[in-house]
């Protein structure tokens, strides 16, 4: 599934996004757009940059210096302030200067229709499988503190609790509903975090090393599951991802990041044979 | 167990409780030591719960509770006392100037509010902030207010560091069973909404929890704005039981009486910090009050090292033996239910694996 990007049909798009932490740039002035219905995956070794750039489309951080749009939509915008203005070394400094500052809690992000998975898993420990999905459902309740409480929104709850049953039958945790989350193994900890992050109706499903820590087979599994969801949700899908037979097999195209600066786009063939990546990154990756 | 049938046992077993205690009222004399442990245990039991609230279910530390209680007390006891009353209880201050009185459920609301009011406040600035900042924050507030309220420019409306007194009293040990009751299974509820799932949630991970979608500023400020209403209805219930209250008596020992509680309880069981207010109350006011006494015999034994103040040593080492070997509680997170109980015999008697007991989690 291959796309011709038109304007109109970008969900993500990051313009001249610099991080810069003290004095460590961690992500260097990356543009990227994402289509709809899209699989762009975000490589590059480690400390490249890539969670960093997840968390300033999430909201977690705001961007030192940049902007972001989703659906056309300017979300998150910001330009060196304060000490950042001396200690500034990113490039642009001073395209977004004077413009208005953009910085949304992650929560508003969420609701926007963004929804993420975290690279080190981030599930809520003292509740089930079923609760924290059931949590997730919060965000798009139209019932307040009264209704919630006196059990006047009783409709909307049997509605978030039945399709948060319908979301463990697809993401198959069924026979796990009632365990506590944290005693899954690993790869249905994995599985569940999507499903968490399915249940706030996502357009848009960041993907932080899904992969991360699964045997070949359960990767298998995975990346068919990812296309699945996919179709069914009509998803679009950024996706961080180490395990490269995974990212060969999936991504539409392949945005590579090396020290914080993009240094290849393009499918998957074309990223495979660049020569920039394999010095940077696949060299040493495709052996495993 | 379905439902129906877990709520006509719940509720029969509140209406026997109740009417056990009409006759213990009627049959046995009215200043017997019971009354005041059950009293003062149903108190004790709501602001627990309350703070349970706050630290148990959202993870947020206060140390504020005395502050409002305070709040709630004299909210109470101002709005309450009969306008006859009040040349004399406010001798020095020509009477105050509030010269009306309103019912008593209503003043005990309006204690609530006012305690919610500060709670606001102090909550804009502060809930922004990493949350060892909250505690330092209510800690601070709580010592502030228990000096503003006996500043003798406010004289005319808390009556210095003078008493306030003459407002109505418990008629009857039901009355704070009944209004805890109430308060209670109104928290009770909001947890198991799905604010209180949230609650949860931001208790679990914050980050986790922003990230699907919980505003993190807006459910922390309204879990202590709530537990803060709850503390100030409990102070209003603790004049009444007081029957004369005094800005000094809100100290900070007494937060760390209900944090005490709550550990002991179980942090994150509203059923453990219950029992636990009981068994404290019933400790520090009744059992262990032969620590204190330094005359106490066994036969014609001596018994050493008591002396008043012996007590609160015990109660420390209780405290720091809970916080090193038995950071659970008496429940952990677990709660009290026919439910679980049935299931604790089944297990004993039967001895076979039943399913999970216990948690009411998802009722
Ligand atoms: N909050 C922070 N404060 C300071 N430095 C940070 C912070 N977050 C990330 N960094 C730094 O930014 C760089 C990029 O980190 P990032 O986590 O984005 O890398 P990554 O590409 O996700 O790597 P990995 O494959 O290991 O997950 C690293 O050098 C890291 O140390
Ligand atoms: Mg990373």
């Amino acid at each position: 599934m291959s796309h011709e990007k038109k304007e109109t049909d970008t969900v993500l798009k990051l313009e001249n996004l610099t991080m810069q932490f003290g004095g460590v740039i961690a992500v260097d002035n990356v543009s990227l757009e994402v289509g709809k219905g899209e699989i762009l995956s975000l490589i590059g070794p480690n400390g490249a940059g890539k969670t960093t750039a997840f968390n300033m489309v999430t909201g977690v951080y705001a961007p030192t210096n940049g902007a972001i749009y989703y659906k056309g939509e300017k979300i998150v915008q910001n330009t060196p302030q304060g000490r950042m203005k001396k200690l500034y070394q990113g490039e642009n400094a001073d395209l977004y200067a004077g413009k208005r500052v953009i910085a949304p809690t992650p929560d508003k992000i969420t609701k926007l229709g963004i929804a993420r998975t975290f690279q080190n898993i981030r599930l809520f420990k003292s509740q089930t499988v079923f609760e924290n999905i059931l949590i997730a459902k919060h965000m798009r309740r139209t019932s307040n503190l009264f209704t919630a409480t006196f059990r006047l929104n009783a409709k909307e709850e049997a509605q978030m609790r039945q399709e948060s049953e319908e979301l463990l039958r697809i993401m198959e945790l069924e026979d796990v509903r009632d365990e506590l989350a944290t005693s899954l193994p690993y790869g249905k900890q994995r599985h569940l975090e999507i499903a968490r992050a399915l249940a706030t109706k996502p357009e848009l499903l960041l993907l932080d090393e899904p992969a991360a820590g699964m045997n070949p087979q359960e990767t298998l599994e995975l990346t068919q599951f990812i296309g699945r969801i996919r179709g069914e949700f009509g998803l679009t899908i950024f996706m961080i991802e180490h395990h490269m037979d995974l990212v060969m097999e999936i991504s539409d195209r392949i945005h590579v990041l090396d020290f914080g600066k993009s240094i290849a786009e393009g499918k998957p063939d074309e990223v495979r044979n660049d020569p920039r990546v394999i010095e940077a990154y696949l060299g040493g990756a495709q052996d495993e | 167990m379905n439902k129906k049938n877990k709520l006509i046992w719940n509720v029969s077993l509140i209406v026997a409780l109740l009417v056990l205690l009409f006759v213990l009222e009627q049959v046995m004399p009215s200043g017997s030591m019971l009354f005041t442990v059950l009293k003062k245990g149903a108190i004790y039991a709501l602001v627990a719960v309350s703070m349970n609230l706050l630290n148990g279910f959202t993870g947020l530390f206060s140390l504020g509770q005395a502050g409002f209680m305070l709040l709630g007390a004299y909210t109470y006891a101002i709005l309450t006392i009969p306008p006859e009353s009040r040349a004399s209880v406010y001798q020095y201050y020509d009477g105050g100037i509030i010269q009306f009185a309103i019912p008593v459920p209503l003043a005990l609301i309006a204690g609530g509010l006012i305690a919610a009011g500060f709670a606001f406040l102090i909550g804009l600035p502060v809930l922004r902030l990493k949350s060892d900042y909250l505690a330092i924050a209510t800690l601070g507030f709580a010592e502030i207010i228990r000096a503003v309220f006996q500043w003798d420019k406010l004289g005319p409306l808390t009556n210095g560091s003078n008493l306030l007194r003459s407002f109505p009293t418990f008629q009857s040990v039901l009355y704070p069973f009944i209004v805890s009751g109430i308060c209670i299974a109104l928290i009770v509820m909001l947890i198991n909404s799905t604010y209180g799932r949230a609650f949860k949630a931001i208790r679990d991970d914050e980050i986790a929890a922003e990230a699907m979608g919980i505003n993190l500023a807006h459910h922390k400020r309204l879990a202590f704005v709530i537990s803060s209403f709850f503390a100030g209805v409990s102070g209003g219930l603790l004049a009444m039981y007081q029957t004369t209250i005094q800005a000094s008596m809100f100290k900070s020992a007494m937060t760390y009486e209900i944090l005490l509680i709550v550990v002991i309880g179980g942090i994150g069981s509203v059923t453990g910090s219950c029992i636990s207010s009981f068994l404290f109350i019933a400790c520090s006011e009744w059992w262990l009050r032969f620590l204190d006494n330094e005359n106490f015999y066994i036969g014609s034994f001596h018994v050493p090292l008591l002396r008043a103040g012996f007590r609160k040593v015990v109660f420390a080492v209780v405290i720091m033996a809970m916080v090193l070997f038995y950071r659970q509680g008496i429940m952990g997170t677990k709660e009290f239910s026919v439910e679980a109980l049935q299931n604790l015999f089944r297990k004993i008697f039967l001895r076979k694996s039943v399913k999970k007991a216990g948690d009411t989690h998802e009722s």
